[in-house]
């Protein structure tokens, strides 16, 4: 399927989230060939599952559909999805880059004119919604997804099922003898932009978010918001359906913390402030948030937001680091137990839905990585000399917000035009 | 010329419409050279039909094309054809998607589809070409203004890229701020102890790279022109002047350390023992191997930091906001003291530690395992005792007053960035008309929006954008460091990175006449008819991103380099003559005016949506795949910016019978999510005095709306048009019906 033209003086940017899209379109837009490669089957990564950004409270999708309009419309760039890294060799300037390809058992004959979905039946956990709703075994992952074709679901290839699709299509777009692919890729500079996943709160035990229903981690709150979400952007807790108006958010849920993340997220506590807004958009005054903090983390001109909900008599603040939860037996309600430290009260405070702010944790290991880089004790790649013409972009070198990343990931484009400037001998 | 029309059957658009009769609207009425029909438009044997009629020669070779299939964000790579301008008619998400199937929907379904393929063939014929102006110039240089350690990064960087730079410096020595300390907060794991600034070495790799220029004791005098051709006076206060020439600029001004004078209450300026961080850094150095000492040559004991002092703050004189790295520069000076002589008392009074990442948080934990003592607590006043003094502050954890005693105290003051005036609010004018500025300008651009970068807030030059940090209504001019945004070292030195990379693609960009983000590549540009103009201004007052300049007569002078294409000009022109080759007056007018409008007694009213491109559009495209219901009565045609929408195609479209108008663009305001930043504002201003028209029309002033739409408004937007239904159905069908 694959044709890929690729020359030492070309970029492999790794990760097609934002910061990736970043970095390959401002490489691109100056004239450099690069090739994108990303995990999933589309592009957008884990902003494309954010309801909206601090502190604008605007869209991510809307910068999405530019970036996207962005690379449909250049032609330097090429995106390969289900693309992973299996092997580098190589140095500075003259790398090989092995990536494998998995199937999407879709080709680019689709239309996205949904006949094939039709004719499956199995439901699966949908990933794009952290596993809150069920999606089809022929789906298109999301709204926005690019490349705009359908995936069929690995699990269905052999059944009747998937045969039935393919009958269902009039374009030929699917195939269902697909296989696993290796291209072996040159690049003088390879950027990774691999993101984050966030930490699994099923670590942090006195939590319960693995035993309580109403216990839920700070992205998956982003997707009862959406509009495309599983409630249909309706604020409607797990256990029961029944519309949650008083809401806890934990702070450093696994973070700052040696038996967990050690370091600070940086996005958390901002996240947690903008959904207490989500929370007064829904309900009004009816809507309460309580927030449970070490430090509250509104960096720089992001002050003004903490400022904002400060002064939001619906919202509360609690210095206090949770000591554990409980679930009420009749409510199912969550109980918080703990102190607050600001004069030492203790509390045992019921709320109808826990929001853990969980941190993030690199999404790819790299200590394996099969040539020499400086990676830290968290598994971020640490810029060095060393690492050649290897580099991260965004949240593969440190936590960052979104605004942060990308100004990382252009700074990565540049590393990388630097290198196959130097290649070409500009 | 021969225009193309390709009308694709296939995803269910050949099931629900009857498409004979569809090719025979396209050729009889759209009066196109031809319609073929294929039953897989977008596939290779599809698109390669097309390319083959545009490869033809002679009469048959197709120079415009009318591709009549699904939304144009769908399949946008297939039906690209470069230079050759094609229409995209949407008749699967605009039409078959939003329809309901039955017979009793057949009739109004199949004359939105025709009507769509009417408004394809008209926008086409009135398409042209784009093409770059040719007034292009590249010029591989950067200014950089600013030495400090921004700037000197932002100059080698651009370097190593294999371009040229020059850096501006006011002072009499590169190295600004970050010169003046001791020490910096460490790069590396395991991020536990202060690191040399780098600041000398960066100074001598700067003096020996034969692509950088230094002026020091210079300042500019006079920036001019446009991204690929900036003109500047470089003014000296030492020597005579220089006049360069540049390609793009990179903005690291930096910042001033806030004035503690407005901080009596902490006894600064009462004793010299109350100092800033940056004073501290002097007396670190001062004391180099040895122990810190106070002015009065007491070796320092006992030191208590003041974390945001005149910071995070509403009173009057003190900083709103955060500055980002005080927290780990008192951090770093605690260790000063404790990598000394562990023995030294050093505490930190805070609100908050702010200390984010994986460095910060290390860096955090480093000073707490060599003893450093912070408590949570508010400063309230610094008391001079004697020699020594006394901090009152409120414990917060114990909930109680309390005091400490320290011989030296540092006051953790924020940063002011040096951004020069503020464009935004210089409007007064003294007698002979000239602007007051009070603060002195930094660029001195000859712009007409004014002399330098418009700042987002607190002064700093900031992006308003989330997703697209460097983009402001500058085009080719990126501020980097804390001029930008509070910062500390590290996060400057790779926004400097970031902002030499848009720099460089400014820079690659202009030279060839594409237009930067976010219509990357676009060629076309405005251009107007010089016999039309009335030189009324609009379009130079209301271009948000300042492009046009005015000529010595008064005429609109573009700066395409600067322009953003988002046609807020052309909407702005009360006389039409502004117009793009692929986008004006008349590809939009000759759509709506090519909508056959049934009479009075049908009963179908006609609804034109003008929506934007970016986000109004894809909801609507959105709510489409959902299978979300439409009014069968609109007729949508997707704008580059809502700002782009002249009144004169309202007035053209109730003039001829349609019985509203609605208009979608983003949201406006202090929070605005217009990518062309005041378009949408425009728009909203313009369509509030559409009233007038209405009234002499004597039409009902409800027939025209405006919405705020966003990207994510999937079940709203479509709604929005079943309410301007409603509101026809209520005050009846528009009596301008032939």
């Amino acid at each position: 399927m694959t044709d890929v033209v690729a020359t030492n003086q070309t970029i492999i940017v790794v990760g097609g989230g934002i910061s990736g899209m970043t970095t390959a379109l401002e490489a691109a837009e100056t004239g450099k060939q690069v090739i994108l490669l990303e995990k999933r089957p589309y592009l957008g990564g884990r902003v494309s599952q954010l309801y909206k950004y601090f502190p604008k409270m605007c869209h991510p999708t809307c910068g999405q559909e530019i970036n996207q309009r962005r690379i449909k419309m250049n032609k330097n760039l090429t995106v390969i999805t289900q693309a992973e890294v299996s092997n580098i060799s190589g140095e500075k300037g003259d790398y090989t880059v092995s990536v494998t390809i998995t199937p999407r058992y879709v080709n680019s004959n689709c239309t996205a004119c949904g006949d094939c979905a039709k004719a499956a039946t199995t439901e699966f956990d949908d990933e794009f919604n952290y596993n809150l709703g069920k999606r089809k075994s022929v789906y298109l992952p999301n709204a926005m997804a690019f490349p705009q074709q359908y995936v069929i679901d690995q699990r269905i290839i052999g059944t009747a099922e998937a045969d039935a699709a393919k009958a269902a299509c009039k374009y030929g777009a699917i195939e269902l003898d697909q296989q696993v692919e290796t291209l072996d890729l040159k690049a003088g500079a390879v950027v990774f932009a691999t993101g984050w996943k966030p930490y699994d709160a099923n670590k942090i035990q006195p939590y319960g978010y693995d035993r309580f229903a109403n216990v839920i981690t700070n992205v998956e709150f982003e997707r009862l918001m959406d509009p495309h979400g599983p409630t249909n952007g309706k604020l409607l807790r797990p256990s029961d359906g029944k519309e949650a108006k008083n809401i806890a958010f934990i702070q450093c849920a696994g973070s700052r913390d040696k038996n967990h993340l050690a370091h600070c997220s940086r996005i958390c506590c901002m996240a947690s402030l903008k959904q207490t807004n989500y929370v007064q958009e829904k309900f009004g005054d009816d809507g309460k948030s309580t927030i449970y903090y070490i430090d509250m983390r509104a960096i720089d001109r992001f002050d003004d937001f903490y400022q904002n909900v400060q002064a939001n008599p619906n919202v509360s603040f609690i210095k206090s680091k949770v000591a554990k939860i409980e679930e009420d037996k009749a409510t199912g309600n969550p109980v918080l137990h703990g102190v607050n430290t600001e004069g030492y009260h203790r509390y045992a405070n019921q709320h109808d839905l826990v929001v853990l702010a969980t941190g993030m944790e690199p999404s790819v290991d790299f200590k394996g990585f099969p040539i020499k880089i400086l990676v830290n004790d968290e598994g971020f790649i640490e810029h060095d000399d060393s690492n050649g013409g290897i580099f991260a972009a965004g949240v593969a070198s440190d936590a960052l917000d979104v605004n942060r990343a990308v100004q990382h990931a252009t700074a990565a484009a540049l590393r990388a035009v630097q290198v196959v400037n130097q290649v070409a001998g500009a | 010329m021969k225009i193309g029309g390709y009308l694709c059957t296939g995803c269910g658009i050949g099931d629900r419409l009857d498409t004979k009769s569809l090719e025979s609207v396209a050729v009889r009425e759209g009066r196109i050279g031809f319609c073929k029909t294929h039953d897989f438009l977008c596939s290779q044997a599809g698109v390669d039909m097309i390319k083959a009629d545009m490869a033809a020669e002679g009469d048959d070779k197709v120079t415009k094309a009318v591709i009549m299939a699904c939304s144009r964000r769908a399949k946008t790579e297939s039906f690209n054809f470069g230079a050759v301008p094609t229409a995209r008619v949407n008749l699967r998400e605009g039409v078959i998607w939003i329809r309901p199937e039955g017979s009793e929907h057949d009739e109004t379904t199949q004359e939105m589809a025709a009507d769509y393929i009417r408004m394809g063939c008209a926008e086409v014929k009135a398409m042209q070409q784009a093409d770059a102006s040719g007034e292009q110039g590249k010029n591989n240089h950067i200014m950089v203004v600013g030495g400090g350690i921004t700037g000197m990064t932002a100059a080698l960087e651009a370097s190593k890229a294999g371009y040229y730079a020059s850096i501006i410096e006011k002072s009499d020595r590169l190295g600004g701020v970050m010169g003046q300390l001791k020490q910096r907060q460490p790069e590396h794991s395991p991020f536990q102890n202060p690191q040399d600034t780098g600041v000398a070495a960066l100074i001598a790799a700067v003096e020996a790279d034969d692509k950088i220029t230094v002026y020091l004791n210079s300042t500019i005098a006079k920036t001019a022109g446009a991204p690929g051709r900036f003109e500047v006076d470089i003014a000296s206060t030492v020597g005579a002047g220089t006049h360069a020439e540049f390609g793009a600029i990179v903005q690291a001004t930096g910042f001033t350390p806030y004035d503690a004078n407005n901080l009596p209450e902490f006894s600064y300026g009462k004793s010299p023992n109350v100092v800033t961080q940056l004073e501290l850094e002097a007396l670190a150095r001062a004391a180099g191997d040895g122990p810190i000492k106070r002015a009065d040559g007491k070796v320092v004991e006992n030191v208590v930091f003041v974390q945001c002092a005149g910071q995070r703050s509403t009173k009057e004189g003190h900083l709103s906001y955060c500055s980002g790295h005080c927290c780990a520069t008192s951090i770093k000076q605690a260790m000063y003291f404790k990598d000394s002589n562990p023995d030294i008392e050093t505490t930190v009074l805070f609100d908050d530690i702010r200390t984010p990442g994986v460095g910060g948080e290390n860096f955090y934990r480093s000073a707490q395992d060599k003893f450093v003592t912070f408590r949570k607590g508010k400063v309230s006043t610094v008391d001079v005792k004697g020699n020594e003094l006394q901090v009152n502050f409120k414990d917060l954890i114990l909930d109680e007053d309390a005091q400490m005693g320290a011989d030296l105290v540092v006051l953790a003051t924020g940063m002011l960035p040096n951004s020069g005036t503020d464009i935004d609010t210089m409007k007064d004018k003294d007698a002979n008309g000239e602007v007051k500025v009070s603060v002195e300008s930094i660029l001195n651009l000859n712009y007409r929006q004014g002399p330098d970068m418009p700042q987002l807030v607190n002064g700093f030059t900031d992006s308003h954008f989330i997703c697209f940090p460097y983009e402001t209504r500058r085009t080719g001019i990126y501020s980097a460091g804390p001029v930008r945004r509070p910062m500390d070292a590290a996060q400057a030195q790779t926004d400097a990175m970031g902002a030499v990379m848009k720099a460089i693609q400014a820079i690659e960009n202009s030279a060839i006449g594409r237009a930067a983000h976010p219509r990357s590549g676009d060629l076309s540009f405005p251009s107007f008819r010089k016999e039309g103009c009335t030189q009324c201004k609009r379009c130079t007052v209301e271009c948000p991103f300042g492009a046009i300049d005015e000529d010595e007569k008064g005429y609109p002078k573009y700066n395409e380099a600067r322009c953003r294409r988002c046609g807020t000009c052309m909407g702005a022109c009360p006389v039409q003559v502004i117009s793009f080759k692929n986008y004006s007056i008349e590809t939009v007018g000759a759509q709506l005016k090519a909508v056959d409008v049934p009479d009075e007694f049908q009963e179908k009213p006609r609804i034109l949506v003008l929506a934007c491109e970016n986000d109004a559009y894809p909801a609507l495209d959105m709510a489409a795949m959902k299978r979300n219901e439409s009014s069968a009565f609109i007729r949508v045609i997707p704008v580059r910016c809502l700002g782009s929408t002249n009144t004169i195609w309202i007035k053209d479209a109730l003039g001829s019978g349609y019985d509203g108008v609605v208009m979608m663009g983003c949201k406006k305001g202090a929070d605005y999510q217009c990518h062309f930043v005041k378009g949408s504002e425009m728009a909203h201003v313009r369509m509030a005095k559409i009233g007038d028209t209405l009234s002499t029309m004597n039409l009902e002033a409800d027939r025209v709306a405006v919405h705020e739409v966003a990207i994510t408004d999937i079940d709203r937007a479509p709604k929005l048009l079943d309410e301007m239904v409603e509101v026809i159905n209520r005050v009846g069908l528009s009596p301008f019906k032939f």
